[in-house]
């Protein structure tokens, strides 16, 4: 399996997913710079969490015209899984990828602690090892986690089954609790909580490992 | 030309911000104000000399990058 990272200047949790990718996968992902034009033949693209380019201008906003970015779209276009962790989220969003956007949260504070968590659906290739209604303790670490799409769009993502996760409790004001999205392939996933940082006993729990390990198993 | 590009949250989008920034002036005793909504003033100051032609560049730059068309509405005004 290859996977690639993408890596923006103010990327923080780029080694961290490349990490969790390892420890499913067995070899490191590629790491791969902002301004590279070409990505090769892949199986997964991750666009980590951050700060890209400091939050200028709107979470995401300089990072979703950044030059890979344009190669990110035609591979998601083509059905490339592309996983978005928190900053990647946004990012996603900024790029189209995904509908809605991230606001600021509600609470206007940075919110860093684990939080509850609950899987929509099993089939995808996203959350195959996790069952339909589990609940999660996954952390999140953002000040723009609050999801935000007109009524029209969030009743047809409900409808075509694009919410991957909840929080169990609405810490950011996140319209309907929503922590994570699918485009209408289910190849795209966004979500503002780091699955990444729960995926090794030593961190203190293994919640996030399934996400990666189903990839790998999907993948491979 | 320098083009001025507000934008603004669109109508129904939430704004704790703004909703924090009216709770600070009222507890400093500003009175009477009913709603604060906070927004972004961008100044860009282009090439293009026909002001048809520099709305429309502005504009394409608005729905690009400058505003989020799902959560922002923006106006565009130019002045010699």
């Amino acid at each position: 399996m290859k996977a690639a990272v993408i890596v923006f200047p103010g990327s923080n949790c780029d080694r961290d997913v490349a990490v969790a990718l390892k420890a499913s996968m067995g070899h490191m992902p590629l790491m791969v710079w902002h301004r590279d034009t070409e990505l090769p033949l892949l199986d997964l693209i991750v666009v980590p969490g951050g700060f890209s380019y400091g939050d200028y201008l709107r979470s995401g906003a300089m990072a979703a015209h950044s030059p890979i970015m344009r190669e990110v779209k035609t591979r998601a276009e083509q059905g490339v899984p592309v996983l978005g962790i928190c900053n990647g989220f946004q990012i996603l969003t900024e790029a189209g990828l995904l509908p809605g956007a991230l606001m600021r949260n509600a609470g206007l504070k940075f919110i860093c602690r684990d939080v509850g968590l609950t899987v929509e659906h099993s089939d995808s290739i996203f959350t195959a090892k996790y069952e339909a209604g589990q609940s999660l303790r996954i952390p999140v670490a953002h000040h723009d986690g609050n999801y935000f799409a007109d009524e029209e769009t969030l009743n047809r993502i409900e409808g075509n089954g694009q919410v991957a996760f909840r929080y169990a409790e609405n810490i950011n004001g996140s319209a309907r609790n929503i922590a994570g999205v699918y485009n209408e392939k289910r190849n795209v996933l966004g979500m503002m909580p780091h699955p990444e940082r729960l995926a090794d006993p030593e961190l203190g729990g293994t919640d996030g490992k399934p996400m990666f390990d189903a990839l790998v198993e999907a993948l491979s | 030309m320098k083009a001025k590009v507000h934008i603004t949250l669109k109508n129904g989008v939430l704004d704790p911000q703004g909703k924090a920034v009216q709770h600070a002036l009222a507890s400093l005793g500003f009175e009477g104000v009913n709603d604060v909504r906070q927004g972004k003033f961008i100044e860009l100051d282009i090439n293009e000399t026909d002001r048809a032609k520099a709305k429309e560049q502005v504009e394409a730059m608005c729905r690009t990058l400058l505003a989020n068309t799902v959560i922002e509405n923006y106006t565009v005004e130019l002045a010699d």
